[in-house]
């Protein structure tokens, strides 16, 4: 038991347990304060796989930026507590085991890919680090192009934006 | 320190369609604030000059075919087949809104802007040779959509395609995205082309490929399959078709329908393809449910835009079937069937446009009763579009099907080239219904349909001869969609 692993541990299970709470909490503003907790321990074992720039990048965007617009558009709205109707009878009966059939099938999945060998290329990898120079470094020349489109796509989404909720003149 | 890779600049010529358009929809969003609302129809003229010069930008990318952007993205016979077909689409697709905007008193600079960052996606999507590229062209293409399907705001049908579009799209590009993220962690890279190599590696060393792999494939054919509307994704599909603008349905129908299957072909044959074909059943299902769904509801509707798009359902089977050959011939019949389809789709689509009158209130198969008799020239155009959807000999839809069936048989698809048959029949049943309608029915009289505007005749008049040509003379373009299945394997 070296610390990394109960680290590891510490952090998985508050991350599923954010989750669990995230979906079961009946209060909005509970969920939103659950799906930090996820962000953050995420953030956690971004860290541990020597991630730092993915690390801090969650936190800053998603545990910041986007948390913040969930809380504010909770206040906005004044939503209440979540009304719970029966539940359908197709997500009980046929969702909720096809779920875990899912959850099955990818544990063993991942399992058999990644047991016993090294991942190929360093993929998923803890034992490569890799520093925020060797990712800028990616992004500016061997991804140049997806960056440049993903600012074509920026722009069509504030275009959309614009579109749908301009007021007629 | 790693030099600047200049290289990557100088193969900008490769992505000339892409650039073209994208700086003639900035340049609209520009032009946009200058216009005064009467003239807004030069925005239009505008980005019909630009979706021609992404067809020019086309030929740049003949002239010097090869890899661009450190192989992420390539220009070869296939993606320039692609180009030509989503770029036509597209020119068709402006043509045609621009009285339908007037009418709905929608015209407006970024309804363009939008549709020429749509096609920019979808040119990413045919040439991508790279999973993460193909992504953000796949987003691209689907966000302006998005919007594009909501742009009459005033119409609840409207807000509500918009609204489901987004939401279930929205969660179908998760389940391609979380795809990539499988097949990169079985194979160590996105690149289509190395992932044959790593597959194939794997292969030879453990005698099968690793199950993450292929649980990724899976994934990434329902995320995929959710935007070319293959069953069981494609619930979302008539409900969208028949509330976006029709122009935009016809778009809708034809160019991301063409980029979705090009880069599936990408996916499926270069990357799964050489390491055993363990996608066939799941195709093969699938085109069988497409094709039963979308016959059988199409034979129920009275609403014409309502059944023209279960009718696009039911023509991604069989797409499919010919994608389940799995062979050279296959790709090339997905091609030739994808041009077809285009044309005699955006015609089809455009003349409802025409019809629906503003608000999109005549839409009902009553409202062509004495068509034929009122507008000789729409009625056969019509007639013709809906007779090569059905297949008759002499049309584009015709030898799509052919090519189709015949890949499949060469690949001893029997079964599935017999159901796609006795599907055909079915189709014929709600095809020539409408064609019934307009030419023996009594005409209604309270309804007098406006006279063509010359622009929208102008583009139904390419649609219908495109469509004659390709059922007619299909030499040449069955030649070019042979050369871009060769050139798929290329490396």
């Amino acid at each position: 038991m070296t610390l990394p692993f109960i680290l590891f541990f510490v952090l998985a299970l508050t991350a599923i347990g954010g989750a669990l709470l995230l979906i079961l909490a009946r209060e909005p503003i509970h969920s939103a304060l659950s799906l930090i907790l996820v962000m953050m321990s995420l953030a956690g074992l971004y860290l541990m796989l020597g991630a730092e720039f993915v690390a801090a990048v969650q936190i800053i965007v998603y545990a910041g930026a986007i948390m913040v617009l969930f809380v504010f558009v909770i206040m906005l709205l004044n939503a209440g507590v979540e009304e719970r109707t029966e539940y359908s009878k197709i997500a009980k009966y046929v969702g909720i085991p096809l779920g875990l059939l899912l959850l099955l099938d990818l544990a063993h999945g991942m399992a058999h890919s990644l047991m016993g060998r090294a991942p190929a290329n360093g993929a998923g990898s803890a034992n490569v680090m890799v520093s925020t120079r060797d990712l800028s470094l990616q992004l500016f020349q061997k991804y140049l192009f997806p960056f440049e489109a993903t600012s074509i796509l920026i722009l069509i989404a504030i275009l959309g934006a614009l579109v749908l909720a301009k007021r007629d003149e | 320190m790693t030099p600047f890779p200049s290289e990557q600049i100088e193969n900008f010529h490769r992505l000339a369609p892409e650039i073209i358009l994208c700086a003639f929809g900035i340049v609209i969003m520009v032009a946009d604030a200058f216009v005064q609302a009467a003239h807004k129809r030069a925005l239009g003229w505008l980005a019909f000059i630009g979706a021609l010069g992404g067809l020019l930008g086309v030929h740049f990318m003949a002239h010097d075919p090869g890899n661009a952007y450190s192989n992420l993205i390539r220009a070869d016979s296939f993606s320039i087949f692609v180009h030509l077909v989503v770029m036509g689409a597209a020119a068709l697709a402006i043509l045609g809104s621009f009285n339908y905007l007037d009418e709905e008193n929608i015209q407006r600079g970024e309804y363009y802007a939008l549709v020429l960052f749509a096609t920019a996606g979808m040119g990413i999507l045919a040439g991508a040779n790279e999973l993460v590229t193909a992504f953000i062209g796949l987003e691209m293409s689907s966000i302006s959509t998005y919007v594009l399907a909501g742009f009459r705001r005033k119409a609840i049908k409207s807000n509500e395609a918009s609204l489901k579009y987004f939401v279930l799209g929205s969660f179908a590009t998760a389940f391609f995205l979380y795809g990539i993220a499988m097949v990169y962690g079985a194979t160590g890279t996105t690149r289509i082309d190395l992932i044959a190599d790593a597959l194939q590696k794997m292969m030879a060393d453990q005698g099968q490929v690793a199950s993450l792999a292929i649980l990724g494939l899976a994934l990434m054919f329902v995320g995929l399959g959710f935007k070319v509307v293959v069953a069981p994704f494609q619930v979302y599909a008539p409900d969208v078709y028949e509330g976006s603008p029709t122009p935009v349905t016809a778009l809708l129908a034809s160019g991301p329908k063409a980029a979705t299957f090009a880069v599936m072909l990408r996916i499926f044959y270069v990357s799964f393809g050489t390491a055993g074909n363990f996608w066939f059943w799941a195709v093969w299902i699938s085109a069988v449910l497409t094709m039963i769904v979308g016959n059988f509801a199409a034979l129920v509707q009275t609403n014409v835009k309502r059944m023209l798009a279960y009718s696009s359902i039911a023509h991604a089977g069989y797409i499919l079937v010919a994608f389940a050959a799995g062979t050279d011939i296959g790709i090339a019949a997905v091609l030739f069937y994808l041009a077809a389809y285009a044309l005699m789709k955006i015609g089809a689509f455009l003349v409802i446009a025409h019809l629906g009158q503003p608000g999109e209130k005549r839409l009902e198969i009553t409202d062509y009763a004495g068509l034929g008799g009122r507008q000789p020239v729409l009625a056969i155009c019509f007639s013709l579009f809906l007779l090569s959807l059905l297949g008759l000999p002499a049309t584009g839809g015709f030898l799509g099907k052919l090519f189709a069936f015949q890949a499949a048989l060469d690949s001893k698809v029997v079964w599935l080239v017999v159901i796609a048959a006795i599907n055909s029949v079915i189709g014929a049943y709600y095809y020539l219904r409408v064609i019934v309608a307009m030419y023996f029915w009594e005409p209604s009289k309270e309804y007098l349909p406006s006279k063509v505007a010359p622009t929208l005749a102008f583009a139904l008049a390419i649609a219908a001869v495109g469509t004659l040509y390709l059922g007619i003379f299909p030499a040449r373009v069955l030649e070019l969609a042979k050369v871009a299945a060769d050139s798929i394997y290329l490396r």
